[in-house]
């Protein structure tokens, strides 16, 4: 065990170095003169010169890197030029508030997806599997961001239940922070659930063919008892690897759905500086969300290994 | 069922392929043309999806809109086949490469899709040729993936030993005896890779780096009637079903074509 958990540890490290060197060329892929396109389109002369020495863009290409390697490997990532402050900081303020909506939309996914998928593979191919699979399949289909517009016309223009948008702090009250965050998780999550579903029912499918099923439903468990003892556990096996890239999929809806939404969040923040080119944030932002998810992919393999002693062995 | 559900799918697709086709037949208005007079007349005989702030006409708007979602589609579905397959391809068959190329296939999809191809797609600048660019990169690795795991396997087959053991060359093995019998996961992965396609392409139009206005595309014209939601809501509901209609039909297609090609692919390799 301990073995495989200092291999994986080992194997993430070289993705690791990737990523970091593609979120730093990013800015050598603009075409012309990065200091030009980010001091504006009204810059003068001394102004793009001021931006150039500000993010060491006169400076050849290897010493740039190894200054942002340096930065980096003390937790400073350079400084916004749009913001005028440290990238990290800027980060640091609009990472929870995208946490926050990316846990509660997990947490409808998982209330939702998993239940959904079990009780269609438990009813397969009767009206309800029928039901619960068009909806996952609509779910999955449907833009995240169009989805968003539409509830908001729904629970806000016509029926005015809920805000169209903005942030509540959690400090002024456990409601309206709720309410202000209910339409984003759930426009965030659908396709998700829609994902979680259809994958819980196949892997149900599967177990629920096992031969050990068989054997409890002989020996005169009730159904209700087999799935909950026996084939939960095991459904849910595969359903832990796609944490990762349902992690993925929240960040990267996050985006679009803070920006419907005006949540000041980190996807927003991202959105807005890629906008304003300020790449020093584009960099830090594509760094630190993929690294996250080569994290959490880490984690969910050494989970994997303790929930499925049979990959150790590999 | 299955069946069905496969051939509802491809008619929906071909429906959207159709529209983007004779866009110029079924179009009712100009797509750009600024009528002031006509602003946000809600659906009509008239205008089939209403009108929107400048008075164009949304029926119109949306089925131009197809022909650049489509399009786009099947340049991002072309260019990851190709840099797909030959990345899946060298790495699958040279282990030597194997390492290197797929530890950097796992970097491009650590990081979240719409953020990389937002962060390419604003360095290159905005226009469709760049999305295609920038979602191709993305969604490479994902093919490159596919490709590498079905080659690990054919690899193996005692008819491979055969062409190497009368001296065929690499080259001529990887593509008269590996490629086409790793094709059926590569087609199914490659509807999937449509769909998302399309569905990021809205996005980035929605974001405002597609194409410039006042090109329709669905991203953008959702994009403009955002603002209206409440007096006009037509703007932005019709071109959400249309993209809705879309990746729906290729998620059926893909489904379909799964069952019928590869039943050990599973739902997760997305």
């Amino acid at each position: 065990m301990g073995r495989y958990i200092v291999q994986r540890v080992l194997a993430a490290f070289p993705v690791l170095l990737i990523v970091t060197l593609i979120s730093f060329c990013i800015m050598q892929l603009v075409p012309g003169d990065p200091a030009v396109v980010m001091a504006g389109p009204q810059a003068t002369a001394k102004e793009i010169e001021q931006v150039r020495v500000q993010l060491g863009l006169d400076k050849p290409f290897l010493t740039q890197l190894g200054t942002w390697l340096y930065g980096l490997s003390h937790g400073d990532l350079g400084r916004s030029i749009l913001l005028g402050r440290g990238v990290s900081q800027a980060i640091a303020e609009r990472l929870p508030i995208t946490l926050t909506l990316a846990f509660l939309s997990f947490m409808l996914t998982v209330a939702i997806g998993i239940p959904a998928g079990i009780i269609a593979a438990l009813r397969q191919n009767t009206w309800i599997d029928q039901t619960v699979m068009t909806v996952a399949l609509i779910g999955v289909s449907l833009p995240n961001f169009w989805l968003g517009l539409m509830l908001i016309i729904f629970f806000s223009v016509v029926l005015d239940l809920l805000p169209a948008g903005g942030y509540v702090a959690f400090s002024q009250g456990f409601w309206p922070w709720f309410k202000s965050l209910l339409l984003p998780s759930l426009s965030l999550g659908l396709l998700q659930m829609g994902l979680l579903a259809r994958i819980t029912r196949s892997t149900m499918l599967e177990v629920l063919r096992q031969d050990y099923i068989r054997t409890a439903r002989a020996k005169g468990l009730p159904m209700f008892k087999v799935v909950a003892k026996h084939a939960f556990k095991n459904a849910l096996i595969p359903v832990v690897t796609i944490i990762g890239i349902i992690f993925s999929l929240l960040l990267t809806g996050s985006v679009v759905i803070e920006t419907v939404y005006s949540l000041p969040g980190l996807g927003r923040l991202l959105a807005t500086s890629i906008f304003s080119r300020d790449y020093p944030v584009i960099q830090g932002g594509l760094l630190l969300t993929a690294a996250m998810f080569v994290g959490i992919n880490l984690l969910v393999d050494v989970l994997y290994a303790f929930l499925d002693p049979r990959v150790r062995y590999d | 069922m299955r069946h069905r559900l496969f051939v509802s799918g491809l008619a929906l697709f071909a429906l959207m392929v159709v529209m983007a086709i004779f866009a110029d037949f079924l179009a009712t208005h100009s797509p750009v043309q600024v009528r002031a007079r006509f602003r946000f007349r809600p659906p009509s005989l008239d205008n089939f999806f209403g009108t929107d702030n400048f008075g164009r006409d949304i029926y119109t708007r949306v089925v131009y809109g197809a022909r650049l979602s489509i399009s786009i589609g099947f340049a991002v579905v072309l260019l990851t086949a190709i840099a797909g397959t030959t990345i899946g391809l060298i790495s699958g068959y040279f282990r030597r490469l194997d390492n290197l190329v797929m530890r950097v296939m796992d970097a491009l999809m650590a990081f979240p899709t719409i953020i990389l191809a937002l962060a390419l797609a604003a360095a290159l600048g905005p226009s469709a040729f760049n999305i295609v660019v920038a979602l191709s990169a993305v969604y490479t690795p994902r093919v490159a993936r596919v490709v590498r795991a079905s080659v690990l396997v054919v690899r193996e087959a005692d008819y491979v030993h055969a062409a190497h053991a009368v001296g065929a060359s690499n080259l001529r093995i990887m593509l008269e005896h590996i490629l086409p019998n790793s094709m059926a996961p590569l087609v199914v992965q490659l509807t999937f890779v449509f769909a998302y396609a399309v569905i990021a392409e809205a996005v980035l139009s929605f974001l405002g780096v597609g194409p410039p206005p006042p090109t329709p595309s669905w991203g953008s014209i959702i994009a403009e009637g955002k603002d209206y939601i409440r007096e006009a809501a037509w703007i932005t509901l019709f071109p959400g079903i249309a993209i809705a209609m879309t990746v729906l039909g290729l998620n059926l297609l893909g489904d379909g074509l799964r069952d019928v090609l590869d039943p050990r692919m599973n739902v997760e390799s997305r």
